[in-house]
């Protein structure tokens, strides 16, 4: 087991074009770390680089104690899942599993009890001698799985393992993935462009932007206090409403309506509010009906605040009409630079006195 | 399902026996004497000479030098056959394997020459290949038959675009699991290749089977002769009143057509398997 650190890494293409660069980020031993970020946002390539599949440009990698940025991928001690299972087609899943094992020249009996303990753990018991075309693509994935663990190496790596399997299975596969890898123990990589997936993984989010680090958290942390618009509108559904509102007087005005205080001086600022921390209330932000999108347990009621959309999760029962007057706790108010995108760590905001 | 036209059926009904007819009017003759093919032409009627015929055309030794068989024929046929099969298949695939994953320069450039002599025949370049092997000592020989003809800018072509196909995650799973450029080659591409092998093996097993000019300018030693010169060697004894042994021409000839036949009948139920197999 070992822990990953990055150190000034980047990544230059054959022709300038920067797919990643400067990225810091120490990975502790046993932790599940997801890299999320929207496509093109260089999170494969980051993952490609640990795993020794592309070249490093700027910075240095290590995996344990070793800098590992000119091994080969097989000296690495890593193991790879890959998005369309990449399994061997010709190759019974015994098989599957046992070729890194063979390579390296584990003696028989060692890989056999290997494969064994992985197809139990996975439950491919029953499957070890067919082929994987005449599997499913959750009993695919489990193999692919399966040949990472067999290795027993000193990283997982994840390169969005659960994109090609149904909606259901993705979900049982998301928290069967996270119950092996506490079982095992494996510090884990894990790239994937869901945000939900990623929430529900990760010890700590790592959330990708133009090749570039937006934020390192947990989950909870990156949702509760996102560091920049970019990660407010990325995580979370619906995504984060976010307006154009100003500051005037150490008041937040939004649509002219006073939102709350706050110790900053006068200027446009980017107001942002988590659907659910809206409610409806007799005095507040008035706001007209859009239109409503159920769910079963709860609605997303879309509104237009003056000009600005916005979105907030009602109870199914709850009444609704055309004018509305929406109210947020002080608390729930995330403010942001409006040019830079960047968070304003505000002295805490308050509810201003009733306006008469 | 569409209903069944009479009409379609007796349109390839027709077709069928128009292409067997060839085919059966030879198996017929083979079995009659060269006398009643010489006065009654061809058969459409099994005859009963049809054993003596056969053994004489396997085993009886004729030629200028009187040592060749047609089993020796059919052996050196076959020699051909599979020699150049099996040593095209070897060579394009590890071409096709240099061209598709090893990074060196030019390799485009090499791809594309090698594609254009695609175009340039076997005649073209007959005479500098038959000098070539005649300095190296190689006419009469076996190597001088098959090698210089080994190298396949189809069989490159077939495999290069079939290795492009294959997707990247088997390479970098492979590299991952320690195997280096021979085993993912050996282990991974080969096997993956089965279908793509078989089909190569159908075509140049028959290329070289069917070999014609090529034997004829390397081979003046006659037990290198192939069954395509001894079935000439007969038709050109038209001396006197000396008439050709037709039927032993039939019989060389039915025998000719069976390694073919054979081989791709076999290698078909391989190449449809392998095709409903893969899923990728």
């Amino acid at each position: 087991m070992a822990q990953i650190t990055l150190k000034g890494v980047g990544k230059t293409y054959a022709g300038g074009v920067q797919a990643v660069s400067d990225v810091n980020l120490d990975v502790i031993d046993r932790e599940f770390v997801v890299l999320v970020g929207p496509s093109g946002c260089g999170k494969s390539t980051l993952l490609r680089m640990v795993a020794g599949l592309e070249e490093i440009s700027q910075g240095e990698i290590a995996i344990g104690p070793r800098v590992v940025n000119r091994l080969e991928p097989a000296e690495r001690d890593i193991a790879m899942v890959f998005q369309n299972y990449a399994l061997y087609p010709h190759m019974s899943v015994r098989e599957n599993m046992a070729y890194g094992l063979k390579n390296r020249k584990t003696p028989k009996s060692e890989i056999e009890a290997r494969v064994a303990q992985a197809a139990r753990m996975l439950e491919l018991g029953p499957y070890l001698d067919r082929k994987p075309r005449a599997l499913s693509g959750g009993q695919r994935q489990r193999v692919a799985m399966g040949r990472a663990i067999v290795r027993q190496p000193a990283a997982f790596l994840f390169d969005e393992p659960l994109s090609n399997l149904d909606a259901k299975l993705r979900v049982s596969m998301r928290g069967e993935i996270r119950k092996l890898q506490r079982r095992l123990g494996t510090t884990s990589l894990y790239v994937t462009h869901d945000q939900l997936e990623a929430m529900t993984l990760a010890d700590r989010l790592v959330v990708l932007n133009g090749g570039q680090i937006e934020q390192v958290g947990s989950p909870l942390e990156v949702y509760h206090a996102p560091a920049s618009t970019f990660v407010a509108a990325f995580i979370g559904a619906p995504a984060m409403n976010l307006l154009d509102a100003y500051i005037e007087g150490g008041r937040v005005k939004l649509e002219g309506h006073d939102m709350g205080l706050v110790a900053l001086p006068d200027g446009p600022i980017t107001l942002g509010i988590r659907a659910e921390d809206l409610s409806i209330g007799t005095q507040g932000l008035p706001v007209t009906l859009d239109y409503v999108e159920e769910l079963g347990a709860n609605r997303i009621v879309h509104c237009f605040a003056g000009g600005q959309r916005l979105a907030l999760i009602q109870p199914p029962e709850a009444p609704l009409s055309e004018h509305m007057t929406l109210r947020a706790r002080p608390q729930a108010l995330h403010l942001f630079d409006t040019t830079r995108g960047a968070r304003l760590v505000a002295p805490a905001t308050r509810i201003p006195e009733p306006v008469a | 399902m569409q209903k069944i036209n009479p009409l379609d059926h007796l349109i390839l009904i027709l077709g069928a026996l128009f292409l067997i007819a060839p085919v059966v009017l030879a198996v017929m003759s083979s079995t009659h004497s060269a006398i009643a093919i010489h006065t009654g032409g061809l058969f459409l009627l099994p005859g009963s000479d049809g054993y003596e015929t056969y053994h004489k055309v396997l085993t009886a030794k004729g030629g200028f030098t009187g040592n060749v068989t047609g089993a020796r024929m059919l052996m050196n046929s076959m020699i051909m056959g599979v020699g150049f099969a099996v040593g095209k298949i070897v060579l394009s695939m590890m071409a096709a394997y240099a061209l598709v994953y090893f990074r060196f320069r030019l390799a485009t450039l090499f791809f594309w020459i090698i594609f254009t002599t695609l175009l340039l025949p076997l005649e073209v370049r007959i005479m500098p290949s038959y000098q070539v092997m005649s300095k190296l000592h190689l006419l009469n020989t076996y190597t001088g038959l098959i090698v210089p003809l080994l190298a396949s800018a189809t069989g490159t072509f077939y495999f290069r675009q079939f290795f492009k196909s294959v997707p990247d995650e088997l390479l970098e799973a492979a590299r991952i699991d320690a195997a280096g450029p021979f085993k993912f080659f050996i282990d991974i591409l080969v096997p993956l290749s089965r279908t793509m092998i078989a089909a190569i093996f159908i075509i140049m097993f028959v290329y070289g089977w069917n070999q014609y000019l090529w034997p004829i300018l390397m081979t003046t030693d006659e037990s290198f002769f192939t069954l395509m010169r001894g079935i000439k060697a007969i038709l050109q004894v038209w001396v006197g009143s000396q008439i050709p042994d037709y039927n032993e021409a039939f019989a060389l000839a039915v025998l000719a057509m069976i390694p073919p036949v054979l081989v791709v009948v076999i290698f078909q139920r391989m190449f449809i398997k392998g095709l409903t197999e893969s899923d990728k």
